[in-house]
């Protein structure tokens, strides 16, 4: 039940391939998101992690979030590895009025250093654009083996950050991908996370002590993930009043705003 | 009231088993978890020799010492050192506090080397408790057992009562691996909280057969009781899962040492 508001900066329209789960269909998640009170809601687009249409795919994602406009924020689809990608950054800003893009590279087959990586950090600071990259959508150890990838290796978002300093970026799903040592380097570089994946008893609170409570938004990896196993989290690290608000809202909102 | 099946020492900050135990137990109260099981000392020893049973079991020994109201341990056991393990159970179940046995990842509970230590534990109302995971990523270890290597257990043992850990970690696949086995129960703890999974277990298996557990603190308690009080199961089914059948499991056990279940 809602116990404040949240703004759910890890949200997937549309359907996993693999698992079909009760709320993929947008009017059912709209719903469950309202109920446990989020206000607004970066939703992504789950076809755009294997459909080469981008175009296609951002077509509907932005409208079914024009369905929603008080709650859906959409983040379009981008897929670096194929020709003429900066064209669906061009329509994703002018066409959509979107807000950001989300990258899913493990999927999409190339890495993040990558010279398009460079090239969207430029491309997407100048446009003021939000960059989420998706570190992971499923444990590599259970994967269906017809399409089983590692997850995105994020060392070299230091040197993109260093670039473009400007640049808003989010990483998305991130626990299993980082390094020891390695969420201090990039939230300190910029760097924000969500805490979908967040793990450890007290895993929000370690982590919270470890990169600040600005870096971190809140994030619940609909529809994949049981929406409460992210909201309870801030009951079970106990961070106080004025952290929680950072990582439930305002965060969120200071990096739209930047964008 | 919730019941949490799956905890650890291991990687709680602290020195010394009560420190550990004692900030496991603020977290699970912030969480109104009011009793939880324990297994392993305070380091993971994958194949533990037999002074390393010992001085685990030693450890959660020490770990339980001033909340035997609120944690149960379960006795660390190895198909590798059977006579070891069998003096263990001796030690910690038969004469001791503790109420069921682990099995971890030493060697595969198909292997016929374990049924002296599975028979003893089912003799003395044990629950059995074996870690289990289909890993599709190959880093499955020599000796890590699947659920289809406990439901060959199952079949050798039809009194034991036999706990699938993880649910196989793949819980798709886990669930229809000991779904045949009424004597094996799920343990939803230590893996994403992928919607559908309690759904499913509850749907395959009846949620009489389902259990919460966290596997903290290397799981988040938050994370996994999200998957149980967010699961679209009926209340009665919830309550089932988030303690009653632990209690019911463990009450012959418990009542037999003079404890109240």
């Amino acid at each position: 039940m809602a116990d404040r508001p949240l703004i759910d900066t890890n949200v997937y329209l549309f359907r996993w391939p693999f698992r079909r789960v009760t709320v993929d269909e947008p009017a059912a998640l709209v719903r469950l998101l309202e109920e446990q009170g989020v206000v607004q809601a970066w939703a992504g687009s789950l076809e755009g992690v294997f459909d080469r249409d981008v175009s296609g795919v951002n077509q509907r994602l932005a409208a079914v979030c024009a369905a929603y406009p008080h709650l859906l924020a959409p983040m379009g689809s981008l897929n670096l590895a194929l020709p003429d990608w900066q064209d669906d950054l061009r329509r994703c800003h002018e066409l959509y009025g979107m807000r950001g893009v989300r990258l899913h590279p493990n999927y999409h087959g190339y890495t993040l250093d990558a010279p398009a990586v460079r090239a969207l950090w430029e491309a997407a600071a100048q446009l003021s654009l939000v960059v989420q990259v998706v570190a992971l959508l499923e444990d590599e150890r259970t994967q269906a083996p017809a399409c089983a990838v590692p997850h995105v290796a994020l060392a070299p978002l230091l040197d993109h950050m260093r670039a473009v300093p400007q640049a808003r970026v989010q990483v998305l799903n991130a626990q299993r991908a980082l390094r020891p040592g390695e969420a201090e380097e990039l939230a300190a570089a910029g760097v924000a996370f969500d805490l979908a994946t967040v793990e450890g008893a007290g895993g929000v609170g370690s982590l919270v002590e470890r990169i600040g409570p600005q870096r971190l938004l809140f994030g619940s990896f609909q529809p994949l993930f049981y929406f409460e196993s992210a909201r309870l989290k801030l009951r079970e690290s106990s961070l106080g009043a004025w952290a929680e608000e950072q990582i439930c809202v305002e965060n969120a909102r200071r990096l739209l705003a930047a964008a | 009231m919730i019941w949490d099946l799956h905890c650890h020492l291991a990687g709680l900050p602290g020195r010394t088993p009560e420190e550990r135990m004692a900030r496991l137990m603020e977290l699970a109260d912030r969480m109104g978890i009011e009793r939880l099981c324990l297994y392993m000392g305070l380091e993971f020893v994958v194949r533990p020799t037999p002074e390393q049973l010992r001085r685990q079991n030693d450890e959660v020994l020490q770990a339980l010492a001033h909340w035997h109201d609120r944690a149960y341990g379960f006795c660390y056991v190895s198909g590798e050192h059977v006579d070891a393990s069998l003096e263990e159970i001796e030690r910690c179940v038969a004469e001791g506090p503790m109420v069921g046995i682990k099995l971890w990842v030493a060697r595969r509970c198909s292997d016929a080397a374990l049924d002296s230590i599975v028979a003893r534990a089912t003799e003395l109302g044990a629950v059995v408790f074996q870690h289990t995971w289909f890993k599709q990523d190959g880093t499955q270890l020599a000796g890590e057992s699947t659920p289809l290597d406990l439901a060959t257990l199952a079949v050798r043992h039809p009194q034991a009562i036999l706990v699938c850990g993880h649910t196989g970690g793949l819980w798709e696949l886990g669930i229809r691996a000991v779904r045949a086995h009424p004597n094996i129960y799920v343990d939803l703890a230590g893996s994403d909280p992928t919607r559908g999974m309690v759904e499913m277990a509850v749907r395959e298996l009846g949620a009489q057969r389902v259990l919460y557990g966290s596997d903290a603190p290397g799981r988040s308690f938050a994370s996994q009781l999200g998957k149980v009080l967010a699961a679209e199961i009926t209340a009665q089914q919830r309550q089932l899962i988030l303690g009653a059948n632990l209690r019911r499991l463990l009450g012959p056990i418990l009542r037999a040492k003079g404890r109240e279940a």
